[in-house]
C-alpha cells in the first residue's frame, strides 16, 4: 500500500515529460495539419544543446534554469529555420508527403548531431541539488521529479493563457479552424505558422533539456520519443492540448504501475492503451472528428493504366532482370534480391494506401510477422523453406485481418498512427520475448535448402515471386473488387449507398497487403539467414512509405520504381559515404519539394505533356 | 476604385472565368448577377486572391493586385465576405471580430466592436457566444462585422441574403445601405435582382464566366430580355 504514492508521483513525473514532448506536436498539428515526424529530433537536439550549455554553466539551480530556457530558445530558432526552409514549402502537399519531408529532416538531424557531438552518450554530471531526495510516505523520492511534476501543469497553464488570452492565440485558434479565411482577413499565415512552429520546437527543446538529469543525450532519442509522442497526441485527440495533458497523465501513471506489476509489458502497455482508447473514442479522448482544414484540396490519386510504350519498357526491364545473373556478380545479385523484396514491400503498401486509401506508418509489422513465421517454423519445427514461404503470407494475412477488424472504422491520420502503434507492439514482442524469438539477437540459421543456397537460383526465385505477386496485385486492382475498393476510398457513404460493404472491402485489402508483405519478409529472412527485431522497426516501416511515396500513388508502376530507386540509392549511399543519412534526408526533402506527385507521377505528366504538344 | 480586365481563372483544366471584366467606382454599389454556377463567387475569390487567376489584371486603387497573397490584398483595403459564412465556430463573437481586426485606415472612421454592435444590435447581445452556436442570420452578420474590423475601403459581399428569413434579409439590406451611406464601396453577388434592387447602383450580368451585360439598375429593370435570358426570376 505504502508504495502507491511514490509510484503515482513517478507516474506524474513521466507524464510531465510526455506532455512537454506532445504539447508542441499537437499544437503544430492543430494549425498546420502536419504530423511532424522530426519533433523527436528537435527534442534530441534539445538534449544535446542542453548538455552543451549546462556543462558550461555554473552548477547552481538558477543557472540550471537559465540554461534550460536558453536551450528552449535555441531549439525554437532551429524550428524557425526548419519551418522556413522545408515545411513552408509543403503545406499544400498531400499529408503523407509532408510526413515524408519531415522524416527527411529526421535523417538529416541524426547525422548532423552525430557529426557535432559524436556517437557516445552524453550524461549530464549532476550537482548535489539535482541528486536530492525528499521523504514521501516513508520512502525517498527524487527532488528533481517533483520539479518535473510541477512543470507539466505550469506549461499547460502558460500555453492556455497564450492561446486564449492573446491576439496571437486567437489567430492561431482561428487558423486551426479555417486558415484560408484567416488569410482573407489580412493575417499573414506564414508568420503565424512560423511562430507556432517555433513554439512547438521550443517546447520540444525544453523537454529534451529537462530530460537530461534523468537520462542522457543520445542518438536514439528521436525515434523513441516520437513514438511516445504520437501515442499521447492520438490518445488525447489530435490538436487538443488538454487532451494531450490528460493522455500524458493516463499513460505516465499506467506505465508507472505497469512496471511494478508486469515489468515486461510496459512497451506493449502504452500502445494497448492507445488501441483501446481509439476503439471506443475514434478521435481520442478530447479530439473532434477531423474536418479538413479548409483549403483547395488536391484530387485523390487515381490509378491509371500505363501507356503502351511504358509497358514495353517494363517488359524490357523484366527481361533484363531475368538475365541479370549472367551479367552481374554476387554482390549485385544480393542487392537485386533485396530489390525484389523491396518491390513486394512497397507494392503491398501501395495496394492498401493508393487504391485502399489507408496509409500506414507500420507496414514493417507484416514484413516482420512473415519473417518470424518462417523463422520460428524453421527454428522450432524444422519446417522447410517452401512451407515457410507459405506460412509467412498466411500468418501475416491473418494478423492483419484481425488488426483490420479493429481499425477499419478509423480514418486518415488516426489509422496511420494505429498502424504505427501495432508495429511497435509487434516490435516489442519480438524484442522482449527472448525465450521464443531470441530477442535482440534474433533467430539465426534461417537458411534456404541447398538448391537455393547459391545467390542465382535464390534471386530467380525472389524475382519470380515478387513479379508474380505484383502482377496479382495489379490484377486485383482492375477486377471488380479493385473498383469497389476505390469507390469506398473516394466516398464511403456513396459506396455504402450503392450496396458496397466498405468495411469488408478494406479488411480484405489489409489482408492482401499484409500477406504480400509477409511473403516479402520471409524471402528476406531466408536470404539473410536470420530474423531480427529491426525488421519491424519504425525506420523500416518508413522505408516502405518512402518507396511508395517516391514512386507516387497514382500509378501501379509507382511503388515498383520507388522500390528500385530507393534500394539503389540506399545501396550507393551506404557504400560511398558515412553521411548517408544526411544525403538521403536531403534528397528526400528536395524530391518532396520538387515533385509533390512522386517520381512516376512526374514522369507520367512530362510524358503526357510531350505527347499532347 | 476596382477594375477587372480580361480576367481568366481555371479550376484544374476547367476554364471558369473567361475574360471577365467590370468596374466599380468609389462609393458605388455594384452587383454581379448570374445564375447558379455563373462564376460570381469565383470572380470574388480571384479578386481576394484565394484562387489564383491565370491571366488578367485586377486594379485596386490603381495597383494591380492579381496573383498577390490574400493577406496582402486584404490589408490593402479589400474586405471579403464569403458565401458560406465561415465563422470560426469555436471562437466567440468578440474573438471572431478580433481575428478580423486591422489597423485604422487613413481617412476612414475606424470600426470598433461597439460601433459594429450599433449596426448589428443582435451581435452585441451575444458577445461571448461561440460562432458555432448562432443562427444563420446571426452568423451572416458576424461575418460582415468581422470583415469590417479590417477597415476596408471596398467589400465583396457574396450572396449575403442567401438562406435567410425575409425579416432578416430586410435587416441585412438596411445594414448594407448604412454602410454604403458611410461611403464604403460595395461589390455584391446575387442570383437575382430582388435583394440588390434597393442597394445597387449598377449591375453586371455574368453568364458562363463572362460579363454579358452591364448598366444601371434602372436600365436592367427596363430590359426584360436580359432578365429573362440570364437571370433566374
Ligand atoms: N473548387 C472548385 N473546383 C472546380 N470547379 C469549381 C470549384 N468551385 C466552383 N467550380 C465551378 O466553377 C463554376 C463557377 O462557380 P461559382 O461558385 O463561381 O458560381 P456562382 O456564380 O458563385 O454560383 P452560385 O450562385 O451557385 O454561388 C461552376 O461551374 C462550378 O461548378
Ligand atoms: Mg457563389
Amino acid at each position: 500500500m505504502s508504495s502507491i504514492l511514490p509510484q503515482l508521483l513517478t507516474g506524474l513525473a513521466t507524464a510531465s515529460s510526455l506532455f512537454l514532448i506532445s504539447a508542441g506536436l499537437t499544437i503544430i498539428f492543430g494549425v498546420s495539419r502536419i504530423v511532424n515526424f522530426s519533433h523527436g529530433s528537435l527534442m534530441m537536439l534539445g538534449a544535446y544543446i542542453g548538455w552543451s550549455i549546462l556543462t558550461r554553466l555554473p552548477r547552481e539551480p538558477e543557472w540550471f534554469a537559465l540554461g534550460i530556457l536558453a536551450t528552449a530558445l535555441a531549439t525554437a530558432l532551429i524550428g524557425v529555420v526548419l519551418e522556413m526552409a522545408v515545411l513552408r514549402r509543403v503545406y499544400r502537399s498531400p499529408e503523407l508527403f509532408q510526413l515524408l519531408a519531415t522524416f527527411g529532416v529526421v535523417l538529416i538531424i541524426q547525422d548532423v548531431t552525430l557529426l557535432l557531438w559524436g556517437p557516445t552518450e552524453l550524461p549530464l554530471p549532476r550537482p548535489r541539488w539535482l541528486r536530492g531526495f525528499v521523504e514521501v510516505a516513508g520512502s525517498r523520492f527524487p527532488l528533481y521529479d517533483l520539479v518535473l511534476i510541477a512543470i507539466g501543469p505550469l506549461v499547460l497553464g502558460l500555453l492556455w493563457l497564450a492561446l486564449n488570452r492573446t491576439r496571437w492565440g486567437t489567430l492561431v485558434r482561428a487558423a486551426t479552424l479555417d486558415r484560408e479565411m484567416v488569410a482573407a482577413l489580412g493575417v499573414d499565415q506564414r508568420r503565424l505558422f512560423t511562430s507556432v512552429f517555433a513554439l512547438g520546437a521550443g517546447l520540444a527543446g525544453l523537454g529534451g533539456a529537462l530530460s537530461l538529469p534523468n537520462a542522457s543525450a543520445n542518438l536514439g532519442i528521436d525515434l523513441s520519443v516520437i513514438a511516445d509522442a504520437f501515442v499521447v497526441v492520438v490518445v488525447g485527440g489530435l490538436g487538443s492540448l488538454p487532451g494531450a495533458f490528460l493522455a500524458s497523465v493516463l499513460i505516465g501513471v499506467l506505465q508507472a504501475f505497469g512496471i511494478v506489476l508486469v515489468p515486461k509489458i510496459t512497451l506493449v502497455l502504452v500502445f494497448l492503451v492507445m488501441a483501446v482508447v481509439l476503439v471506443f473514442r475514434p478521435n481520442g479522448l478530447l479530439g473532434r472528428p477531423q474536418t479538413e482544414a479548409r483549403e483547395a484540396t488536391v484530387a485523390a490519386p487515381v490509378v491509371r493504366p500505363a501507356p503502351p510504350a511504358l509497358r514495353l519498357l517494363g517488359a524490357a526491364a523484366l527481361a533484363l532482370a531475368v538475365a541479370a545473373p549472367f551479367i552481374v556478380g554476387g554482390y549485385y545479385l544480393t542487392v537485386l534480391t533485396d530489390a525484389c523484396v523491396a518491390i513486394l514491400f512497397a507494392a503491398s503498401l501501395h495496394f492498401m494506401m493508393g487504391p485502399g486509401g489507408m496509409a500506414s506508418f507500420g507496414h514493417a509489422a507484416w514484413f516482420g510477422i512473415g519473417a518470424y513465421a518462417a523463422g520460428l517454423l524453421l527454428h522450432w519445427a524444422g519446417a522447410p523453406m517452401p512451407l515457410g514461404l507459405l506460412a509467412a503470407p498466411v500468418a501475416a494475412g491473418i494478423v492483419s485481418g484481425l488488426f483490420g477488424w479493429f481499425v477499419v472504422r478509423l480514418s486518415g491520420v488516426y489509422l496511420a498512427m494505429l498502424t504505427l502503434a501495432f508495429a511497435q507492439i509487434a516490435w516489442a514482442v519480438s524484442f522482449q520475448w527472448v525465450e521464443v524469438t531470441g530477442g535482440d539477437n534474433g533467430l539465426l540459421g534461417v537458411w534456404p535448402p541447398d538448391w537455393a543456397r547459391d545467390p542465382r537460383p535464390y534471386y530467380w526465385m525472389a524475382l519470380a515471386l515478387s513479379v508474380g505477386v505484383a502482377l496479382l496485385l495489379r490484377r486485383a486492382l482492375y477486377a471488380p473488387y479493385g473498383y469497389a475498393l476505390r469507390a469506398a476510398r473516394d466516398s464511403a457513404p456513396r459506396a455504402r449507398a450503392i450496396g458496397l460493404d466498405v468495411e469488408r472491402l478494406r479488411i480484405v485489402a489489409l489482408v492482401i497487403a499484409g500477406a504480400a508483405c509477409g511473403l516479402g519478409g520471409a524471402i528476406f529472412a531466408y536470404g539473410k539467414g536470420g530474423v531480427f527485431p529491426t525488421y519491424i522497426s519504425i525506420p523500416h516501416s518508413v522505408e516502405a512509405l518512402l518507396m511508395v511515396l517516391l514512386g507516387g500513388l497514382q500509378t501501379v508502376a509507382g511503388p515498383i520504381i520507388g522500390a528500385l530507386v530507393y534500394t539503389g540509392l540506399a545501396d550507393i549511399l551506404v557504400r560511398s559515404t558515412d553521411l548517408w543519412r544526411l544525403v538521403l534526408g536531403a534528397v528526400i526533402v528536395v524530391l518532396v519539394v520538387a515533385f509533390p506527385e512522386g517520381i512516376a507521377g512526374a514522369v507520367r505528366r512530362l510524358w503526357l505533356r510531350g505527347r499532347e504538344a | 476604385m476596382l477594375a477587372v480586365h480580361g480576367l481568366n481563372t481555371h479550376y484544374g483544366r476547367a476554364h471558369i472565368l473567361q475574360d471577365m471584366a467590370f468596374e466599380v467606382g468609389a462609393g458605388e454599389a455594384m452587383v454581379l448577377l448570374g445564375r447558379n454556377g455563373a462564376g460570381k463567387s469565383t470572380a470574388m475569390k480571384s479578386i481576394i486572391g484565394l484562387v489564383q487567376p491565370t491571366s488578367g489584371r485586377i486594379l485596386f486603387g490603381g495597383r494591380d493586385i492579381a496573383g498577390e497573397a490574400p493577406h496582402r490584398i486584404a490589408r490593402s483595403g479589400l474586405g471579403y465576405v464569403p458565401e458560406d459564412r465561415r465563422v470560426f465556430a469555436d471562437l466567440t463573437v468578440m474573438e471572431n471580430l478580433e481575428v478580423g481586426r486591422q489597423p485604422a485606415r487613413e481617412g476612414l472612421r475606424p470600426w470598433t466592436p461597439a460601433r459594429l454592435f450599433e449596426l448589428f444590435p443582435n451581435l452585441g447581445r451575444m458577445r461571448d457566444r461561440p460562432g458555432g452556436r448562432m443562427s444563420g442570420g446571426e452568423q451572416q452578420m458576424l461575418t460582415i462585422a468581422r470583415t469590417l474590423m479590417g477597415n476596408p475601403r471596398l467589400v465583396l459581399l457574396d450572396e449575403p441574403s442567401e438562406g435567410l428569413a425575409p425579416v432578416i434579409v430586410q435587416a441585412m439590406a438596411e445594414a448594407i445601405l448604412a454602410l454604403k451611406a458611410e461611403g464604403l464601396t460595395i461589390l455584391l453577388a446575387e442570383q437575382n435582382s430582388h435583394f440588390a434592387e434597393g442597394i445597387a447602383d449598377r449591375a453586371t450580368v455574368v453568364e458562363k464566366g463572362r460579363a454579358v451585360w452591364s448598366g444601371t439598375m434602372a436600365a436592367l429593370r427596363a430590359d426584360e430580355s436580359v432578365r429573362a435570358q440570364y437571370l433566374a426570376l
